[in-house]
């Protein structure tokens, strides 16, 4: 294979991995500070009831710290990645992209770690206010570095506020580069996206959690909290994902084509349940339509014209994988708009009792837990592709700028990652399916045997985050 | 005397930035590795200890690697490209290793009992992996990327020293912040480190002028070699000093901290040096700092952020070290 693909590979390898684990820890830490703030407010008057604030705060805590490594250790290496796999990018595009991912080191992974020892490991050295406010920079750190980020791979796709000189790139605007056209909508988009993705893990854990009979006195709770959250946040992510599209369409339209497998510009556009775009005979097989729905959707009429892959010469991005990618981003998203639903409608005609649910639906519920994470995936892949064959769409293609490096080393190191993030993803799985079915009572002993013992500290995340 | 223009000083300006970042990188991520190094040989219990002893931090010393290679991506773009092309392999084996450490250690203590063995293994073996690819790395940018039979032969014997500087590192820590037994045999294992980091060091010092008669005229000249004699007489006189201290009763009582801070200035003078050697060059010989750096409007910008960033990120990692301040076995929950 040549290197352009291995690079490619690799990279999305990578970018695959790391992705995972900021979109369960940018929505994670908005929910511990809710559960801590719960107990906090309930346990002087309620104590009960604080237990189980307090029970699911030491639990998701632990989920948080976890996806908090693995994604710092996977952010580190694509820093270097961008060097190693794409030189030229940051020699032509590097006053733009440089400050951008600067800011995001500087203000917001610096804020993060920086607080994370407090809050992971500092209770009872600070007061509570100032942990609560540490657990509050941790959250918003992770928020602000998905700002950034978000904002250079948005310009990446809809350039503004640059100019070209001698082929480098010079920023004229720089509020046009952050607030470039398709920002907005790709940085709510993101935004929900984690949300839900953390609403569904709150669920599934919890889920299991009933089944297996342990976590009484947090998973009723979080199952509520998990499906609330899903219930109303599903629709509004439907609707902002459809202004997404309507944005891309306006500016990326080779996108679009490619995600609704339209090879011929036309007016009244099906909507394909099921094709296989064929990129050689520039056609589809075995196509599944809905008459005119496309057209509609996408421009809000039924004789709306969309244009096809083929006005776009050779320069549009491979449809097979976009088309596949999007349908399952928006098949786990209605799927998660009807679980959710009959999920909250269900839990409350049961009165929140968690026994009286059904018991298929709980098993449902545990296995959509890693649900967000295939969604996210693939809309990242429909938008990643679709940007194809350039890196700053339009503008740098991305074969300019790949790494001289020999094919074969590439292949090697691909081999080393790939194999490490599966395992990686396989361990990480695996301990959050074995914490969740401890029993609390087990982890609050166990809390309480290591504050008595001068190895209190020695264990990271099992530190007994409240008082007693 | 001929100042230069503020946009001629930005690329020196963020060649001092860079070269901070990375030094406060080794320091800091140095002892954390050091003491994942030597993990495989503490008890059970004492690797709790040793874990807890590095716990709150190493998340944020190693987003100073971030920020290096970040100031090297960002600011000089030319030379990112370059140096991480001719370090290709032993960047992606110290990222394996840095990520199995990062990983192992939450892992470890969340995972099931009987394979929170395998974590401690997978701990030490990524410290090491990722402490003598980075030694590796810092003989191969030193000597210059050089071509023929010594060079390797220079970085492999860097590859083996960096590791032995950061175990006498983590050796100084764990001496500084524990009591009892591991303490006394944080003393033992940081004697053994200690002769290969200065053999080591010794060995950078004069490969440095060896392959570049720019640095052999730049040390070698009078009257400059009286002023900077003042380096390398510091240096030696703190490594006797510590090997002195780790003889002495003291070490275990209220001197437990100066080797520590002693090895810190140890880094800091070595710095001292390196930089004096490869000053203005990013990489030796081949291309400066103002060949390889972006705009100064960007470098402006960046700029900006840095002012009103670093002293916040200074402050609150300061006031990290101070909330877990004191020997770890006191740090326990109450």
């Amino acid at each position: 294979m040549d290197a352009l693909i291995l690079a490619r590979m690799q990279f999305a390898a990578n970018i695959t991995f790391h992705i995972l684990f900021p979109t369960i820890s940018i929505g994670l830490g908005w929910l511990l500070l809710f559960f801590r703030w719960r107990w906090l407010k309930s346990k002087d008057d309620q104590p009960a009831l604080a237990q189980g604030w307090l029970d699911a705060y030491r639990f998701f805590t632990k989920v948080f710290a976890l996806s908090f490594a693995l994604g710092v250790v996977s952010g580190i290496t694509m820093s270097f990645q961008f060097g190693t796999n794409w030189p030229g990018y940051m020699e032509r595009v590097g006053n733009v992209a440089g400050p951008l991912l600067g800011f995001e080191v500087l203000t917001a992974f610096f804020l993060e770690a920086g607080f994370l020892g407090i809050m992971l490991f500092g209770h009872g050295k600070v007061s509570e206010r100032v942990h609560l406010l540490a657990t509050f920079f941790v959250a918003f750190g992770t928020s602000l570095s998905s700002f950034w980020i978000l904002a250079l791979n948005s310009w990446m796709q809809t350039p503004t506020g640059h100019e070209i000189r001698d082929g480098i790139f010079h920023v004229v605007s720089w509020s046009e580069v952050i607030f470039n056209p398709s920002f907005p909508y790709r940085f709510t988009h993101m935004m929900l996206a984690s949300a839900l993705t953390c609403a569904f893990l709150l669920i599934g854990l919890a889920s299991w959690q009933i089944l297996k009979g342990v976590g009484q006195r947090s998973a009723p709770r979080v199952l509520r909290v998990g499906l609330t959250l899903a219930a109303v946040l599903i629709p509004v992510q439907i609707f902002v994902g459809d202004l997404h599209g309507l944005n891309t369409l306006q500016h990326q339209p080779a996108k679009i084509a490619a995600m609704e497998g339209i090879w011929e510009t036309e007016r009244n556009a099906p909507l394909l349940l099921f094709a296989i775009p064929d990129a050689e005979q520039r056609k589809n097989h075995y196509e599944v339509a809905i008459p005119n729905l496309a057209s509609l959707i996408l421009t809000h009429k039924a004789d709306g014209e969309i244009k096809g892959l083929n006005s776009f010469g050779v320069d549009h991005p491979p449809p097979l994988p976009i088309f596949f990618a999007f349908r399952i981003m928006v098949g786990v998203g209605m799927l998660m708009l009807a679980s959710s639903w009959l999920g909250l409608w269900l839990y409350r005609r049961a009165n929140w009792q968690p026994q009286r649910m059904p018991r298929a639906l709980l098993w449902l519920f545990a296995a959509m837990t890693f649900s967000g994470w295939v969604a996210t995936v693939a809309g990242w892949y429909v938008t990643e592709i679709g940007r194809q064959p350039f890196i700053v769409y339009g503008l740098v293609r991305t074969a300019d700028v790949v790494s001289q490096v020999p094919s074969s080393m590439i292949g090697l190191t691909l081999a080393m990652y790939v194999t490490l993030y599966v395992a990686l993803i396989v361990a990480y799985v695996a301990v959050l399916k074995y914490m969740a079915e401890k029993p609390e009572e087990t982890l609050e002993q166990e809390a309480e045997e290591r504050a008595a013992t001068p190895l209190g500290i020695a264990t990271p995340g099992m530190v007994p985050e409240g008082g007693r | 005397m001929n100042w230069m223009s503020f946009d001629e000083a930005l690329p020196v300006i963020f060649m001092a930035l860079m070269g901070v970042s990375m030094l406060i990188y080794v320091i800091s991520d140095g002892y954390d590795l050091g003491v994942g190094m030597l993990m495989h040989r503490a008890t059970p219990a004492e690797k709790d200890v040793m874990i807890a002893s590095i716990g709150p931090f190493w998340d944020a010393n190693e987003t100073w690697l971030v920020l290096g290679v970040g100031i090297l991506l960002i600011a000089f773009p030319k030379a990112h490209g370059l140096v991480l092309g001719q370090l290709y392999l032993p960047v992606a084996l110290m990222l394996i290793g840095l990520t199995l450490r990062g990983v192992a250690f939450d892992f470890r203590v969340k995972a099931r009992d009987t394979h929170k063995t395998t974590w401690d293994r997978l701990f030490f073996a990524g410290s090491t992996l990722a402490s003598v690819s980075q030694g590796w790395m810092l003989g191969r940018f030193v000597s210059g990327f050089g071509d023929g039979w010594n060079y390797p032969v220079f970085a492999a014997a860097i590859a083996v020293a960096l590791p032995m500087a950061y175990v006498l590192m983590g050796a100084a820590w764990l001496i500084m912040k524990t009591e009892g037994d591991l303490q006394q045999r944080a003393v033992e294992w940081a004697k053994i480190a200690w002769l290969p980091m200065l053999i080591g060091l010794v060995l950078i010092s004069m490969a440095t002028p060896w392959v570049s008669e720019t640095v052999r005229n730049r040390w070698f000249a009078l009257p400059e070699i009286i002023a900077l004699s003042a380096i390398p007489l510091m240096t030696g006189v703190s490594l006797i000093a510590v090997r002195a201290l780790l003889n002495a009763r003291a070490v275990r009582g209220h001197l437990s901290w100066l080797p520590f801070v002693l090895l810190l200035l140890v880094f800091v003078l070595g710095f001292l040096g390196l930089a004096y050697s490869i000053y203005p060059f990013v990489v030796l010989d081949q291309l400066t700092i103002w060949q390889a750096a972006s705009s100064p409007a960007a470098l402006k910008v960046i700029l900006i952020g840095v002012c009103i960033s670093v002293p916040a990120i200074a402050g609150y990692t300061i006031f990290s070290y101070r909330v877990f301040r004191g020997k770890t076995t006191e740090l326990r929950y109450a």
